[in-house]
């Protein structure tokens, strides 16, 4: 009886000491780890090499978190998460930050509990259809099968974009990408729906990539962005100012190879950048050097990009929208000053 | 003297060395901790979602789910709210297993029964199906159901055809919608005309054979109006019910119903796989009864077919269903594996769609937590009832 009453203690104490929430930044420079959340396959975003290592390009975003805080960007732990988990993962704290394929929505920020710090990737929802079908436009998917992936804004634009069209349509939807893939290569759906960075992610793994074409029509808006808990405005800096770094990095010639030259720069941008000038570091609750290490281990932008999803990668994915804002993009960084 | 132990008892009876008191007394606590933790974890819970900014209100219930479901027996559409979203996945989920319930007791039962067959092969083509679904995962054959046996199935264009306008493809199983024109109302009357003819014929059979002994022609009598009565009402008033063959259009058939892969493997998976569950609990309830029970049937002169009808298996009954129960709630449970195969059942649809759209997990794992529950122990009720009819009554 006396060790029941124990056992019941301890649990109403756990319960109670969990409710305390501490800041977000104190709690990883504590655990000398930060936790993020991110895909668990998306070839070009998130994934696993041959050795184990996670490599990707909302990965390296963790990383660069990881190389602000802890000044060391291996030091993270990847939770890999399905699209239908990812929020919640989040919201109950066994992530520190959200690195996914998550479109950035008003409902998302306002009821989940959880803010968007940027956008590091611009996206729209697209159409995967088989060559033999001779599709060209999504107007001429009147009654096909199309596979999504369930707890995304997709299922959502779906069935916006069909009854605005009035087309017949019917999805099938599954909880993980790799099986939403493997259903329509096996020819269960006619069309795959996704994020077009998605689409050419999955094209990639395809036991035959060329049979299939993505169709020229984004029918959405997706903004794809990190993201943290509310009431943490700290962290929210961190997620968000990280990004800018590198976005800013990219826009004054910055790289991971001219990094500590640039350090001498006579340009006030730069040297504010860096933190040689100015307060870029106290200001946040980090060393001054943070940006340095965020450049120097993860990169630019623009490297991040490349390496990632665009011309250095497989994936061959164009610039588009992600360039620069000063080269016909919109990838913009506030001053930093 | 007697007032003495009197007054020793009445003292002892306050305090804690009285038995009953004491039990009492640790009940209470019992309850008392229990009741207050569940408390303390709800309020805990609830301010700490409040302080991490999670919704915590009902109030998505009635507002538009914005995507559409693939399967849905009652109306539905992406204007439709999450509320209307919650009954699709129930109905989905009750469907689904109350087939699969129907489908996997008629299997257990035939296959109980075939273990006990004094023909070898029978027996252990029997004992092989139990011996081998038994041991294997049930998500490992709902996957194996759905990808290596439905879904190689050609696609819309190469369907392969069944005669009267049945297509079967990787897409499921079109078959040709009925449509009913005037007159179809009188074939449905007859229809249950000759229902109600029937079960006073099987009372009036009844009550005839336990007066005279005499057994009448029942069931080739009531076959003969089920099948005539209705044929001669379709013919006489011109053929109301017609047919409307699936056409292939664009990238799939147009008209006709649909029988999806997703719900086909959920549905062969769940079946075959608690089947042998079945088959196990019907063997241990007929090798139950005694063997005199057998042999005083044969010494009456009962064939073998109306010794295991009318003797063996009711008596096995009231082994069966207890253990049966399980089976079903496991079944009913086990229905929630659907999400691995892309079914919108309840767990789909609203512990994954909805939860995900709303953010509210709390609130939607509670509702759905809560809806299991309740069909289980409305299962569960239901059976209590069934075997207390089984029951041996005292006489």
């Amino acid at each position: 009886m006396r060790s029941t009453l124990k056992g019941l203690i301890a649990v109403a104490m756990a319960c109670t000491a969990s409710s305390a929430w501490s800041a977000t930044l104190d709690n990883v420079k504590k655990n000398g780890v930060l936790t993020c959340g991110t895909n668990s396959a998306t070839a070009g975003f998130s994934l696993p090499d041959n050795e184990g290592k996670w490599t990707g390009f909302v990965v390296d975003y963790c990383r660069a978190v990881a190389a602000a805080v802890l000044g060391d960007a291996q030091k993270v732990k990847f939770i890999p998460l399905t699209p239908k988990d990812r929020f919640t993962a989040l919201q109950s704290g066994e992530i520190d930050i959200l690195a996914h394929n998550a479109t950035w929505t008003s409902s998302r920020d306002m009821s989940l509990g959880i803010l968007f710090a940027g956008t590091y990737f611009y996206d729209g929802q697209g159409f995967m259809v088989r060559k033999a079908d001779n599709i060209t436009s999504a107007k001429g998917l009147d009654g096909a099968s199309i596979c999504v992936t369930q707890g995304t804004t997709t299922e959502l634009n779906l069935a916006d974009y069909f009854r605005s069209q009035s087309i017949k349509y019917t999805t099938v939807g599954f909880a993980d990408e790799e099986a939403v893939v493997k259903a329509y290569e096996e020819g269960r759906c006619d069309v795959l729906s996704a994020d077009t960075s998605t689409l050419n992610a999955s094209r990639l793994r395809m036991a035959k990539p060329d049979d299939s074409i993505v169709l020229p029509e984004l029918i959405s808006k997706e903004p794809l962005g990190p993201a943290v808990r509310q009431g943490d405005d700290q962290w929210f800096n961190v997620a968000k100012w990280t990004l800018y770094v590198m976005v800013a990095a990219e826009e004054f010639g910055v790289t991971s190879k001219n990094v500590d030259a640039m350090k001498s720069s006579d340009n006030p941008n730069i040297r504010r950048l860096l933190g040689v000038e100015g307060s870029i570091g106290k200001d946040i609750g980090l060393g001054d050097n943070w940006p340095v290490e965020v450049i120097k281990q993860v990169g630019n932008y623009g490297e991040v990009f490349d390496r990632n999803v665009g011309k250095d990668s497989p994936l061959k994915m164009e610039r588009g929208l992600n360039a620069l804002w000063n080269k016909g993009g919109i990838q913009y960084a506030p001053p930093i000053r | 003297m007697s007032d003495l132990s009197l007054s020793v008892q009445s003292r002892r009876s306050i305090s804690l060395h009285n038995k009953k008191v004491r039990g009492i007394f640790y009940q209470l606590l019992l309850a008392g901790s229990l009741l207050a933790l569940g408390l303390g974890v709800g309020v805990q819970t609830v301010s700490n979602m409040r302080a991490r900014g999670i919704p915590l209100s009902f109030g998505f219930w009635n507002e538009s789910a914005g995507f559409d479901i693939n399967q849905a027996l009652i109306p539905y559409d992406a204007l439709s709210t999450y509320g209307q979203a919650f009954w699709v996945g129930v109905v989905n989920t009750l469907f689904v297993s109350l087939l699969a319930i129907l489908l996997a007791t008629s299997l257990g039962f035939v296959v109980g029964i075939a273990r006990l067959s004094q023909n070898w092969i029978v027996a252990k083509v029997a004992t092989s199906y139990v011996e081998i679904i038994r041991n294997i995962p049930l998500l490992l054959q709902l996957l194996f159901w759905y990808n290596a046996v439905l879904k190689p199935l050609p696609a819309p264009k190469s369907s392969i055809e069944i005669p009267g306008g049945v297509y079967l493809n990787n897409r499921g199983l079109i078959i040709p919608e009925v449509q009913l024109h005037p007159g179809a109302g009188l074939v449905a009357l007859s229809s249950a005309a000759a229902i109600v003819c029937c079960i006073a014929l099987w009372f009036y059979a009844r009550r005839v054979q336990i007066r005279t002994g005499r057994q009448l022609p029942v069931l080739s009598v009531s076959l003969a109006a089920l099948i005539g009565f209705p044929l001669l009402m379709f013919l006489a008033a011109g053929e109301p019910v017609s047919f409307i063959r699936p056409q292939l259009h664009g990238f799939n058939f147009q008209g006709g119903h649909q029988l999806y892969p997703e719900f086909a493997a959920l549905l062969i998976g769940l079946s075959v796989y608690t089947g042998s569950y079945i088959a196990e609990i019907v063997r241990g309830g007929i090798q139950a009864v005694p063997k005199g029970q057998t042999e005083a049937a044969y010494a009456l002169g009962l064939p073998p077919g109306k010794t295991l009808r009318l003797v063996v298996v009711p008596q096995a009954l009231r082994i069966i269903i207890p253990p049966l129960t399980s089976q079903y709630l496991n079944l009913t449970k086990n229905s929630s594996l659907a999400v691995f195969i892309g079914y919108p059942d309840l767990v789909q649809i609203f512990a994954g769609t909805v939860l995900n759209q709303t953010g509210a997990a709390v609130q939607v794992m509670a509702i759905t937590l809560a809806v299991y529950l309740a069909i289980s122990l409305v299962t569960s009720l239901a059976m209590n009832g069934f075997n207390r009819h089984f029951a041996i009554v005292e006489r």
